[in-house]
């Protein structure tokens, strides 16, 4: 097989993955469309943070592991766009809050003038820290009183501030969850500047160990910060930018048109939804692909493998190896945050409680090595493929644990011990998928050229 | 009087359970900086490994219980450790042998060993779900209490209590013979000697005949029992929980960084630095400032710093602190 033959080939595979669980029932597939375009929306969701990913391991060799962070905050930009403002949020504490933080980043803003500013010594040493813990009980005054007036207000319902959707009806601004999708890029960006500042520069696994670390604070923080994510309440209700079913169902055109096509009217709103944002996920992933590729082609794509490849050699030529990795790393994490924000609109709702490292970090860097780190469209098969692995994973289980245990009867104790363990079949799996295609195939399915 | 129950406070809240929690951060460190020093890369399996150490050790605790065998007022845990060790150590071999060997016959540079062992903490994590399921499991028995915190009252009168649990002391024994068996072995064995010159300098400890894979072997030996102790006193002091265990990951790296990694005595240091820092930030201080202070100062709120939510935030400031102004850490530990 050829090198040129070699993607078309593998994506027909996928796609024709995809189509067989549309449309057959036999083996692990459930013949259910709904389910297909289930898949495929998270897919195209994970190609996306795959993607990111390779931007940052693949052209530049940026050891990330805190994906989960930035596709969090991308979520958390639904949130902040779509939502309607909770009334009086903002007036009882809302501007105390921006107060709050804007002192608190002051803070660290004096303390890192004043240890750059002033000359050595003990008194830059005392004035620093002084800055510091002056500020820090100023912030804490200011912010609490501020949190504390905005959770009060109506806890059961909404306790945070909400977002920025000014329409009558926040429901019929749907569009704005759009919007939110650069914004949550935009989200991602900042943090990955202020990780990138104090972090790159260090050695790989620091860097891993660092991004790690925020990935878990960023969480604790959606999950500990009502007044502005809920925490564990979770933000429900998210506008969508396609029709709710309910809508569809009840207009006589719609049922009128599903009739026309065979199907019943339930089925067909569901579909027209799935099949919305199938449209919308893939016009995204075909934008940051193409800019991805035109990235990679470029001349700035070219220094930057040069750096990845040999950071001195590259040094040596002159180029500013620290600058051009804090903006690759903008740049990748900017796209996990964007396909975060997408997810949460998928999903509808912004549910902290349920962002796992393994889930979100670990398994997003499963899909590049599978698909080929370098390789742009290599990133985007591994997202297809080892998402729909993910969930097949546990029919596929099922239907081996069947035959090995076949012959058993139904309350064998054996038998039913394996059935319980197929549910835990999932890391498992990823794992030796992982370590199987590192060991034998490292560049992975689409190598980089 | 406020004074002594202030200090009584003190020691009930902080002290000891920080003592406790670093001691086994401190043996989970040293497993990382064991393999770092030796395999030269950050082992992402070492919370896994601690998960499935214990894992077997609770499987044969109760395996004992149920068999009425128990190890009078200590923990049966302790009796099943042994076995846990021993489970723990086979699957190690095992995974260097498939995975770990190959990458060191090419060679690899240690950001793929780091990739690779991603890949290994999968399994791993897959593995504990397989035998043990993802829910909390405790298996503490035995004595609860060493002094209860009524007993501590009716004794001295005061109005605070001191609670010294079990498994806070047997954490500190155990840690304690632990390090000193590993110091010693490091320090006069000649196998530790050679693991020692292997670290420092692999080249020339293979041309005076060390045979790196007994090395390695050992070990994964070593890190299989200190993985394994780690895991167990975290489950007994507290409960275990799979999940939990991936997230200790971030503290233990944070006190490996932060004592410097490869070095066994800066693993201790910055487990202890860990723990003191995070459970004295996210403790609220209210109690003892009430009692120190004269009654017009007392604080409103609860004086706490951070909500102890943010505990990895705290390890985290840390370890940054640390990288950005001594990042060979506190005891000269490798850095390139």
């Amino acid at each position: 097989m050829t090198q040129s033959m070699r993607a078309p080939l593998l994506f027909a595979f996928v796609a024709a993955l995809f189509l067989l669980e549309a449309t057959t029932q036999v083996w692990i597939f459930s013949g259910s469309w709904n389910t297909a375009l289930g898949i495929l929306n998270m897919a195209l969701v994970s190609a996306v943070m795959a993607l990111g990913v390779n931007l940052q391991w693949g052209f530049a060799g940026l050891f990330n592991v805190g994906v989960m962070g930035f596709v969090a905050l991308g979520g958390l930009a639904t949130v902040l766009v779509a939502m309607p403002p909770s009334p009086g949020a903002w007036a009882a504490g809302g501007y105390q809050i921006v107060l709050g933080l804007l002192l608190g980043a002051a803070t660290i803003v004096g303390a890192i003038l004043a240890w750059t500013r002033l000359p050595r010594g003990r008194m830059r040493t005392a004035l620093m820290l002084a800055i510091l813990v002056g500020g820090f009980f100023l912030y804490r005054w200011v912010f609490d009183a501020g949190v504390a007036a905005v959770e009060d207000i109506n806890p059961a319902v909404t306790g945070n501030l909400g977002g920025l959707n000014s329409c009558g009806d926040y429901r019929a601004c749907g569009w704005l969850t759009i919007i939110a999708w650069p914004v949550g890029g935009l989200l991602a960006a900042g943090a990955a500047w202020i990780i990138g500042k104090t972090a790159l520069g260090l050695r790989s696994d620091y860097l891993a160990i660092a991004t790690l670390g925020i990935a878990e604070i960023v969480i604790a923080v959606l999950k500990n910060e009502d007044w502005l994510s809920r925490g564990v309440k979770n933000v429900i209700g998210i506008p969508r930018p396609v029709p709710y079913e309910v809508d569809l169902q009840n207009d006589p055109a719609f049922v009128a048109r599903a009739a026309d096509l065979g199907l019943e009217p339930t089925m067909a709103s569901t579909l027209y939804v799935k099949f919305g944002y199938a449209l919308l996920f893939t016009a995204v992933l075909i934008v940051i692909l193409w800019l991805a590729q035109k990235a990679l082609a470029s001349p700035w794509g070219r220094m930057m493998r040069a750096i990845r490849d040999n950071e001195t050699a590259a040094e040596a030529m002159g180029k500013d190896v620290k600058a051009r990795h804090l903006q690759i790393f903008i740049l990748g994490s900017a796209v996990c945050g964007v396909a975060g924000a997408m997810m949460t609109t998928l999903d509808g709702q912004l549910t902290p409680g349920t962002y796992q490292p393994l889930r979100f970090t670990f398994l997003v860097w499963v899909m590049m090595i599978v698909g080929g780190s370098g390789n742009n469209y290599g990133a985007v098969l591994g997202g297809f493929l080892v998402w729909w692995l993910w969930v097949q994973v546990e029919p596929l289980g099922a239907w081996l644990a069947e035959l090995v245990t076949g012959g058993l009867a139904e309350d064998n104790a054996f038998r039913m011990r394996i059935m319980d363990a197929v549910a835990h079949m999932r890391l498992f799996t990823m794992g030796v998928v992982m370590l199987l295609m590192l060991r034998f195939a490292p560049r992975g399915l689409l190598p980089e050229r | 009087m406020d004074f002594l129950n202030a200090i009584v406070a003190l020691a009930n809240f902080v002290l000891i359970p920080a003592t406790a929690y670093g001691a086994q951060l401190a043996l989970g460190a040293l497993g990382v900086t064991l393999i770092y020093g030796i395999l030269r890369f950050s082992n992402f399996a070492h919370g896994d490994t601690m998960a499935f150490g214990t894992t077997v050790t609770i499987l044969f605790t109760w395996w004992f219980q149920s068999m009425g065998v128990g190890f009078g007022p200590l923990p049966t845990a302790l009796l099943a450790l042994p076995f846990g060790i021993l489970g723990c150590a086979l699957l190690l071999l095992g995974t260097d042998r498939v995975v770990f060997r190959f990458y060191r016959a090419q060679k690899a540079v240690p950001v793929i060993l780091v990739i690779v062992s991603m890949g290994v903490m999968f399994v791993y994590n897959g593995l504990v779900r397989f035998i043990i399921g993802v829910d909390t499991q405790r298996f503490a028995d035995g004595e609860r209490f060493i002094i209860s915190a009524r007993d501590f009252k009716s004794a001295t009168g005061l109005d605070e209590g001191l609670a010294l649990k079990s498994t806070q002391a047997i954490t500190l024994v155990v840690a304690a013979i632990a390090v000193a068996l590993l110091f010693w072995f490091l320090t006069r064995t000649r196998t530790g000697k050679s693991m020692r010159a292997f670290s420092d300098n692999e080249d020339l400890a293979l041309l005076s005949g060390i045979n790196p894979e007994k090395v390695v072997t050992v070990t994964w030996l070593i890190v299989a029992a200190l993985a394994t102790i780690a895991g167990t006193l975290y489950g007994l002091d507290k409960s275990f929980k799979p999940f939990t265990y991936f997230q200790l990951l971030l503290p233990i790296f944070a006190a490996a960084i932060v004592g410097g990694l490869g070095s066994p005595v800066g693993a201790i240091a910055g487990g202890f630095v860990i723990a003191y820092s995070e459970v004295m930030i996210t403790y609220a201080w209210k109690k003892v400032a009430g009692y120190l202070l004269p009654e017009s100062l007392a604080p409103d709120g609860l004086a706490q710093l951070l909500s102890t939510d943010y505990k990895f935030a705290v390890s985290f400031a840390i370890l940054v602190v640390v990288l950005l102004f001594k990042p060979t850490g506190l005891f000269k530990g490798k850095s390139a």
